[in-house]
C-alpha cells in the first residue's frame, strides 16, 4: 500500500517537476538561427508594417515606451523607466530609461518618442495604426491635416514624456508597447528617404545587418541593448521565398531552425506521429476567432431567431477535424487566452433539430438560399463547403463564394452585399491582448459603416455605450472589474448572435531540435515569435 | 531593314501602351481596394480615406492612368503600395535570377527537345519513337509543382546531390531549370519531331543520301538547320514566358524571381508592382518575338527575300 503510494506521489512530482526541470535548462547564449517564410517581408517601418511575419522582427528592431515579459502578456515598462497615471485616467507620464542608445549612435531622448509616435499618426505616413492612438489629444486635427503635430503629447525635459488624453482609455498603455508605437530616430527616417522600411535604424534587441531583396534578412544582436543577457542568439536570418513544406524538409535535414509558416496540413499529422517530429511541433494558443458573419442588413439575417438557428447548426467538431484537430470549437467572440473569456459560458449547442424548429418559427420551414463568402487559398474552401453542408442539412441552400483575400475584404464592406463571410484567411487576431480590441471594429456600430470590419452591420447602440464605459476605467485597480464588463459584452453580444463563432485556431511553428525556450516564445501572445528569447541548447 | 526595324520599335511602343492600360484598367475595375489592404483591420475610416488619398486613389480613373502614363515615359514605375519602396528597386533586384533561370531553363529544354525530336523523327514509327512522344506527353501536361517537388525530394532531400533551396551558385540552378526544361522539351520535341519529318522527306535529302553522305551528316548539317526556324519562334515565346516569372517553380525552390514578386504583390492588391512586373514581362515578350524575327533570316535565307 505505502509502496503504491510512494510510486503514485513519486511520479506526480516527477510530472509536476518536469516543466520545472525544463525552465531549469540553462539559457545559453550565442548562436546563429536561420528562420523561413514563404511571403517576402514587405517593410520593417514600424509606422507601416502590419503583416504577421514582419510583426516579430519589428518588435525584436525597435523599443516601445511599454512592452510585455516574453510569453506573457502582462505588461511591463521598456523604455520607460517608469510611468504616473493620474487619477482622471487622462495624463500618462513616463520617465524613459537613462543611456538607451539607437543603432546609430544617438541617444535616445523624450522628442523622438514624440516625434515617433506623431510620424505613426500622420497621414503622410499611410501608416494602417494612426487610429490606436485616437485617445491622443490633439488626434483628430492631424489625422485631418489641420495641425502637424500632437498636442496632447509634450516633453518638460529629454528624460520625460507626458501624454495628454482626450478621453480616459484603459487600453492606453497596451497602445504604448503595439508597434506603431515604436520610438525611431528621426535623423534616419530623413536620411533614408522613404525607406526607412528597407534601412530600419532602432534601439531594440537586434539590428538589421543585411538585406538581399527577395532572398534574406540577417538580424544581428545589439550589444548595446538595455536588459542584459538580451536577446540571447547572436543573430538569425530570415530567409524568405520558402515554400513551407520544402522549409519542413530543410528543418528535417537540420538547415532551418524554425519555420515560421508550421507545418503544411498535409504532413501533420505524419511529423506528429513521428519520433522526432512531436519535439519539433510547437503547438499553441494564439488570440484567434474564426466566425462566420451573419449581415443584419440582409434578409432573412435580420431576424434574430434565423441567426440563432444558424448557430445551432454548424457541426464545429467537424470542421476541428478538417484542421487535424489544430483548433477548439468556439462559443463566444472572445478566445479562451483572452482576459475576459467566460469559461462558464455555454452558447448554442450544436442541434439540427432545435434549429430547424427555429428556422420555422421565424417563417422559413424549407429553409431559403443565400451566399456564403470565403478565400480562396487552402483549407477555407473546405471548410466553408463544411458549413454549406451542415447548413443543407436544415434547408439552407448557401452558395459558396470562394475569392481573393481583398474580394472578401471589399464585399463584406459593402452595404447588404454579402450575407454570410467565413473569416477563415483573414480571421481576427488580437492587435494587443485586450478584449476591448475585439469589439470596436468588428462588432461595434463604428464597424459596421463601407469599408469597414464589422461585416455583420450589426450596431446595437446600448452594448456600444457599456464599451465605452468599460474602457473608461482606466484605474488599474479597477482592472479585474473592467475585464469582467467586457466579458459580459461580448457574451450578452450572443444573444443577438451576429456571429457563429466557430473555431480558435491555434498557431503551429516547426524548430529544429536545438532550439531552446518555452513554447511561449515560439507562439508568444503578442509577438508571434519571440526573437529576443529564443536560444540554441548545442 | 531599317525602315522595318522602326516600325517593329512603333508596334512595340504601341502594344506596351495597350498592356499598360487594360492592366490598369483591369485593376481599377476590381471589386478591391488597395488602400483598404494597406490599412488592415484596426484601421479607422479616416485612416483608409487618408491612405487613399495619399496614393491618389480618390481621383478618377483618367487621371490615374494619365499620371501613371506620365512618370513610365519618364522612366519612373512608382512605389509599391505595401513595401514602400521604388518597383523598379524592387524588380532590377530580382532581374538576375530570373534572367539565369529563363536562359538555364531554355538551354535544357531546347537541348532536351532537340535530341529526342530529332531522334524520334528518325526512327518515325518505331517503338523509340512512340516513347519519346509519350515521354513528351507526359512532360507537357504534368504539373510544375510535381515535377518540382519529386526533383527537389530524389536529388537534393534524399541524394543530397544539389541543394534544396535558395540562389547563387551553379548547383542551386540545376534543379529548376530541369524542371523548367524537363516539362518545356516536350513541346519542342514534338515540333522538331514534325519539322525534322517534313524536311526529311524533301528531295534534296533524299539527293544528300543518293550522294552517298552519312546519316548523322544528312540529319545535323542538312536537316536539322532547316527544321530549327519554328524552334527559334517558340524560344521567342519563351523567354516572355519566363520573364513573367515561373510562380511554382520559384515558390518550390525558392528561387528569387520575379513570379514571387507578382504573385505576393497580387495578394496586396499593390498596383504599381502588379503593373511593373506586368510591363517587363509584356517587353520581354515583344523582345523576345523580335530577336526571333531578327534571328530567322539570319538562319534561314529564304525569309530575307520576304
Amino acid at each position: 500500500m505505502f509502496k503504491r503510494w510512494l510510486r503514485q506521489t513519486t511520479v506526480a512530482t516527477m510530472v509536476a517537476l518536469a516543466p520545472m526541470a525544463a525552465m531549469a535548462q540553462s539559457v545559453t547564449q550565442g548562436g546563429d538561427v536561420v528562420v523561413t517564410f514563404k511571403d517576402d517581408v514587405t517593410t520593417l517601418d514600424p509606422a507601416i508594417g502590419y503583416d504577421w511575419n514582419n510583426w516579430s522582427m519589428i518588435k525584436s528592431l525597435f523599443s516601445r515606451l511599454m512592452d510585455y515579459e516574453p510569453g506573457t502578456s502582462k505588461l511591463v515598462p521598456s523604455l520607460a523607466e517608469s510611468f504616473t497615471v493620474s487619477p482622471d485616467g487622462l495624463t500618462y507620464t513616463f520617465k524613459l530609461r537613462k543611456g538607451v542608445k539607437f543603432s546609430n549612435g544617438r541617444e535616445m531622448v523624450a522628442s523622438d518618442v514624440k516625434y515617433s509616435i506623431e510620424r505613426a499618426v500622420d497621414p503622410k505616413t499611410q501608416g494602417p495604426g494612426a487610429g490606436f492612438f485616437g485617445a491622443i489629444k490633439g488626434h483628430e486635427d492631424l489625422t485631418a491635416g489641420k495641425a502637424t503635430g500632437l498636442e496632447g503629447i509634450t516633453t518638460p525635459d529629454a528624460g520625460t514624456v507626458v501624454f495628454t488624453l482626450s478621453r480616459p482609455d484603459a487600453t492606453f498603455l497596451h497602445v504604448m508597447a503595439i508597434n506603431f508605437a515604436s520610438v525611431v530616430p528621426k535623423e534616419a527616417v530623413e536620411a533614408a528617404g522613404g525607406d526607412f522600411g528597407k534601412k530600419p535604424v532602432g534601439s531594440g534587441t537586434f539590428t538589421l545587418k543585411e538585406w538581399t531583396i527577395g532572398q534574406r534578412l540577417v538580424f544581428e544582436k545589439n550589444p548595446n541593448y538595455y536588459v542584459k543577457d538580451m536577446p540571447h542568439v547572436d543573430k538569425f536570418t530570415v530567409e524568405v521565398g520558402q515554400e513551407p513544406l520544402v522549409a519542413l524538409l530543410r528543418l528535417q535535414k537540420g538547415e532551418v531552425d524554425i519555420a515560421g509558416d508550421g507545418i503544411p496540413p498535409a504532413k501533420f499529422l505524419e511529423i506528429k506521429n513521428s519520433a522526432d517530429g512531436a519535439k519539433m511541433i510547437v503547438d499553441g494558443e494564439q488570440l484567434h476567432t474564426g466566425y462566420v458573419t451573419l449581415n443584419t442588413k440582409v434578409k432573412p439575417f435580420d431576424n434574430v431567431k434565423v441567426r440563432q438557428a444558424m448557430n445551432m447548426a454548424i457541426n464545429k467538431d467537424r470542421i476541428t477535424r478538417i484542421l487535424n484537430g489544430r483548433a477548439t470549437p468556439a462559443n463566444q467572440p472572445l478566445p479562451p487566452a483572452m482576459p475576459g473569456y467566460d469559461k462558464g459560458f455555454k452558447g448554442y449547442a450544436y442541434d439540427v433539430a432545435k434549429a430547424k424548429a427555429l428556422l420555422a418559427e421565424a417563417g422559413f420551414p424549407n429553409g431559403f438560399e443565400t451566399v456564403l463568402y470565403s478565400t480562396n487559398t487552402d483549407p477555407q474552401p473546405r471548410i466553408a463547403q463544411a458549413i454549406q453542408q451542415d447548413l443543407a442539412a436544415v434547408g439552407v441552400k448557401a452558395e459558396v463564394r470562394a475569392l481573393a483575400q481583398a474580394n472578401v475584404i471589399a464585399a463584406g464592406g459593402t452595404e447588404g452585399e454579402a450575407p454570410m463571410i467565413w473569416s477563415g484567411g483573414m480571421a481576427w487576431i488580437a492587435d494587443f491582448p485586450d478584449a476591448s480590441n475585439f469589439y470596436g471594429p468588428i462588432l461595434g456600430c463604428a464597424g459596421a459603416v463601407p469599408g469597414g470590419w464589422n461585416w455583420s452591420w450589426y450596431c446595437n447602440k446600448d452594448l456600444d455605450a457599456r464599451a465605452v464605459a468599460a474602457d473608461s476605467m482606466s484605474d488599474p485597480a479597477k482592472g479585474a472589474e473592467r475585464t469582467a464588463a467586457w466579458g459580459k459584452v461580448f457574451t450578452d453580444i450572443m444573444a443577438d448572435a451576429p456571429w457563429i463563432p466557430v473555431i480558435n485556431e491555434r498557431r503551429v511553428v516547426a524548430k529544429s531540435m536545438r532550439m531552446g525556450g518555452g513554447d511561449n516564445i515560439y507562439i508568444d501572445p503578442t509577438r508571434v515569435i519571440n526573437y529576443d528569447a529564443i536560444y540554441v541548447t548545442k | 531593314m531599317a525602315f522595318l526595324f522602326f516600325r517593329r520599335l512603333v508596334q512595340i511602343a504601341l502594344i506596351l501602351l495597350g498592356v499598360a492600360a487594360i492592366t490598369f484598367l483591369l485593376l481599377y475595375a476590381l471589386p478591391a481596394d488597395p488602400a483598404r489592404m494597406i490599412a488592415g483591420r484596426s484601421a479607422t475610416a479616416q485612416t483608409v480615406a487618408n491612405i487613399r488619398r495619399e496614393l491618389g486613389l480618390d481621383q478618377p480613373f483618367l487621371v490615374q492612368f494619365w499620371t501613371y502614363l506620365t512618370n513610365l515615359l519618364q522612366g519612373n514605375l512608382g512605389r509599391s503600395y505595401a513595401q514602400k519602396t521604388d518597383v523598379a528597386t524592387l524588380i532590377v533586384a530580382r532581374l538576375p535570377a530570373t534572367l539565369t533561370l529563363m536562359l538555364a531553363g531554355i538551354v535544357v529544354e531546347v537541348m532536351l527537345g532537340l535530341l529526342l525530336g530529332t531522334i524520334a523523327a528518325v526512327r518515325r514509327g518505331g517503338i523509340v519513337d512512340r516513347l519519346v512522344m509519350m515521354a513528351s506527353f507526359v512532360g507537357v501536361s504534368a504539373p510544375q509543382f510535381v515535377v518540382a517537388l519529386l526533383l527537389l525530394y530524389v536529388f537534393a532531400a534524399t541524394l543530397g546531390w544539389f541543394p534544396m533551396s535558395g540562389y547563387g551558385t551553379f548547383a542551386h540552378v540545376v534543379l529548376p531549370a530541369l524542371t523548367l526544361g524537363v516539362l518545356g522539351a516536350g513541346w519542342y520535341a514534338r515540333m522538331v519531331r514534325s519539322a525534322m519529318i517534313d524536311v526529311l522527306n524533301q528531295d534534296y535529302v533524299r539527293t544528300a543520301r543518293a550522294k552517298g553522305l552519312s546519316a548523322r551528316r544528312i540529319i545535323f548539317r542538312h536537316a536539322l538547320p532547316n527544321a530549327i526556324l519554328p524552334i527559334i519562334a517558340m524560344i521567342g515565346i519563351d523567354i516572355g514566358q519566363f520573364m513573367g516569372g515561373v510562380v511554382v517553380v520559384e515558390a518550390v525552390y525558392g528561387w528569387p524571381g520575379i513570379g514571387q514578386l507578382a504573385w505576393q504583390a497580387i495578394q496586396q492588391v499593390d498596383i504599381p508592382i502588379i503593373m511593373g512586373v506586368t510591363l517587363t514581362s509584356a517587353l520581354a515578350i515583344v523582345l523576345g518575338n523580335l530577336l526571333a524575327d531578327l534571328i530567322a533570316p539570319v538562319i534561314d535565307p529564304r525569309i530575307r527575300t520576304r
